[in-house]
């Protein structure tokens, strides 16, 4: 432990937090593996960022950045050296905390008696690191979903309990992204333990970190940190106010929940329908996607089965499937069930919206359909005469 | 707690055709028992190595004091179901869902009317009516099938004549058949409906509830005054799967029972 450290937790951050350099990036890893926490965060891999289990803070993306649009995902090399200088990659932290494929439970006939075991798995304690903002919202959405009703999957709640949350704000926002317009983002909100904001130019390459628990405060204070100085705080309140204004795309300014239940007999959606592949991309690649389906396998001595629990996509023929066929058999009611649930029905049934405006959806759709341009064609669609553009 | 808790173990004491396709296997606990269900809850029933499907309870009360389900021989799931003998044990989870509103329909007309197998889930219904007769008004019960084969639960609704108007129908009728054809709501034309105080609780192929809940309004019945039982695909029953949405409804956690009122113009949209 540093002098430098010591002194910090002798008198805690206040609100104008404190500034550390790439070593207290470092020293941050070290700190959450010497505490027992299984970091995951960004890393460069197979042309993408990624996230994945990290070792150390020298796997971060130092220098990628990527350039994002319809369809298009490509890493761009950076000059400044920046670890968080990049949008929302194609995994979110639903991999880990909503996992793709679980085991929940088994079934074994013991002579003639069916005996039914719960999977008892304890879950790693998660540090994630690089939380952008809008996947803290999503994550706090996924709570709600998960965790917010009568019933709690206990599964995810096990995982998300533990799990510390070490949000980098937004300063380099993708072609896609349009957190602005769903509030979301490129400020942190609420949720978070520890809130960085990378700034990197002339006077250096530091983060400004203010503690958003406990925990974090903690943590914070064993790392190598100087109060921060108001160059580095302003600096890095601009570079995310700058954000703001540089988002690549904005949904229409109307009540989209309104907009959704109004517009379900739209032409549009033949339209949509014309291009969509019914991939899923979208549904995988969403942060708040938590659809799930079940499989139960059987060993070869049939005396043993499995439950399996795995993400479903609401594009599949079988996910709405009842005893006469599938209830959405058209391209066009997927579609619609997909983007109606998003934007509109989530309200209804889980209290907020279900998009938090990553962008994800539109940079991983094969053909490049943008959910904000559905959304303003169907807003279009709603006015019974359009105003005339503003004359620029 | 961070495991899932699987479904309970319950043995089948008793099986019995119903139809050709259609059995009700009734299930007492193996060891712990689940929460009791009301009339219009259902059970996620899981047959071994196979998978679960949800099933409304069929009855509150079986010969062997235990829970009945009719289940129709349709998918594989449902099928191992309907292969179940006394002796086998299955995985039930539940109860699920909301039940009938019947304290919404104490002090009133019960007009419960059901297609092909939606009587199942409406047995339990007259079954509690019945116990408490004075606490209800007249009591009709309507049901529909495709052909007498179809019927379910005939000896039984001969049974409620006594203390109810029991009336059925098909759609094609057979060889001796001398009752009533055609769709089920043609049954209301000779019903001596009172439409201010009557509660209707209704169940069966969405196109049947659609066209008895909107002729039950044009009757006269308050909109809130009809209960569907609706049915989607459902993974979980818990409310996380996302399958059984109709809208902004989650038909697990918001139904399967709900108010017309609340689904009337959901019901319109095709394929939502």
């Amino acid at each position: 432990m540093t002098a430098d450290a010591d002194v910090n937790a002798a008198r805690p951050p206040g609100p104008d937090g404190l500034v550390m350099g790439k070593d207290g990036l470092a020293a941050l890893v070290d700190v959450l593996i010497r505490r027992g926490f299984t970091v995951v965060g960004p890393t460069a891999r197979d042309g993408a960022i990624v996230l994945a289990e990290l070792t150390s803070a020298d796997e971060l993306p130092y220098g990628w950045g990527v350039e994002l649009e319809a369809g298009r995902y490509r890493l761009r090399e950076r000059s400044d050296g920046a670890a968080f200088a990049h949008a929302a990659g194609p995994q979110s932290w639903k991999s880990f905390l909503h996992p793709s494929r679980v085991r929940e439970w088994s079934a074994d006939r013991v002579e003639g008696e069916l005996v039914l075991t719960a999977d008892r798995g304890t879950p790693p304690r998660y540090a994630f690191l690089g939380v952008r903002p809008c996947d803290l919202r999503a994550i706090a959405v996924q709570d709600r979903v998960l965790t917010g009703g009568a019933y709690r999957d206990p599964g995810y709640e096990g995982r998300r309990s533990g799990a510390l949350l070490i949000v980098v704000e937004c300063t380099e926002p993708g072609a896609t992204c349009f957190c602005a317009s769903m509030g979301t983002g490129p400020a942190a909100g609420p949720g978070h333990d520890l809130v960085m904001t990378e700034v990197a130019d002339a006077r250096g390459h530091r983060f400004w970190v203010r503690s958003g628990s406990r925990e974090g405060a903690e943590i914070l204070a064993e790392l190598p940190t100087r109060p921060a100085d108001a160059e580095t705080r302003e600096t890095a309140r601009a570079g995310v106010t700058a954000a703001a204004d540089r988002m690549g795309r904005s949904m229409p300014e109307a009540d989209l929940r309104e907009l959704m239940a109004g517009t379900l007999d739209a032409p549009r959606w033949d339209d949509v329908a014309g291009r969509c592949l019914t991939c899923g991309n979208c549904t995988m690649v969403c942060p708040t996607c938590f659809c799930t389906t079940t499989e139960d396998v059987t060993d070869l001595t049939g005396d043993h089965a499995e439950r399996w629990r795995l993400w479903d996509s609401c594009f599949d023929l079988d996910f709405s499937n009842l005893h006469g066929g599938p209830v959405r058999a058209s391209a066009r009611s997927r579609y619609r069930q997909w983007m109606t649930h998003k934007l509109g029905t989530w309200y209804d049934q889980f209290g907020s919206s279900g998009c938090v405006g990553c962008g994800r959806c539109i940079v991983w759709c094969p053909v490049g359909i943008d959910i904000t341009e559905e959304a303003a064609a169907l807003h279009d669609w709603t006015r019974p005469e359009r105003p005339d553009p503003e004359p620029s | 707690m961070s495991t899932v808790v699987p479904p309970l173990p319950y043995r089948v004491v008793d099986s019995r055709a119903e139809t050709g396709d259609t059995r009700s296997i009734e299930l007492v606990p193996a060891g712990e028992g689940l929460a009791p269900f009301s009339p219009g809850q259902f059970a996620m029933i899981y047959a071994f190595g196979v998978g679960d499907v949800p099933v409304s309870v069929s009855s509150l009360r079986g010969g062997h004091g235990g829970l009945v389900h009719t289940v129709r021989a349709v998918g594989a799931v449902s099928t191992a179901l309907y292969r179940l003998r006394p002796g086998d044990t299955v995985g039930l989870s539940g109860p699920y869902g909301t039940g009938w509103d019947l304290g919404a329909a104490a002090g009133h007309d019960v007009l419960v009317i059901a297609g092909g197998i939606g009587l199942a889930p409406l047995r339990p219904v007259v079954h509690a009516v019945l116990d408490r007769r004075d606490a209800y008004g007249r009591l009709a019960v309507l049901a529909g099938a495709r052909t007498p084969a179809d019927l379910l639960y005939r000896d039984e609704i001969g049974s409620w004549r006594d203390a109810a108007r029991a009336e059925v129908t098909v759609d094609r009728p057979g060889p001796g058949w001398r009752g009533a054809v055609g769709v089920v709501t043609t049954l209301l034309d000779h019903l001596d409906l009172r439409p201010g105080r009557t509660r209707a609780l209704v169940c069966g192929p969405e196109v049947m509830m659609r066209h008895t809940a909107r002729d039950l309004v044009a009757r006269g019945l308050a909109p809130h005054h009809v209960q569907v039982s609706l049915e989607r695909n459902m993974r979980c029953a818990t409310g996380h799967c996302g399958h059984c949405q109709l809208g902004p409804l989650l038909l697990c956690r918001d139904g399967p029972v709900v108010g017309y009122d609340r689904v009337a113009h959901l019901l319109l949209v095709r394929e939502l």
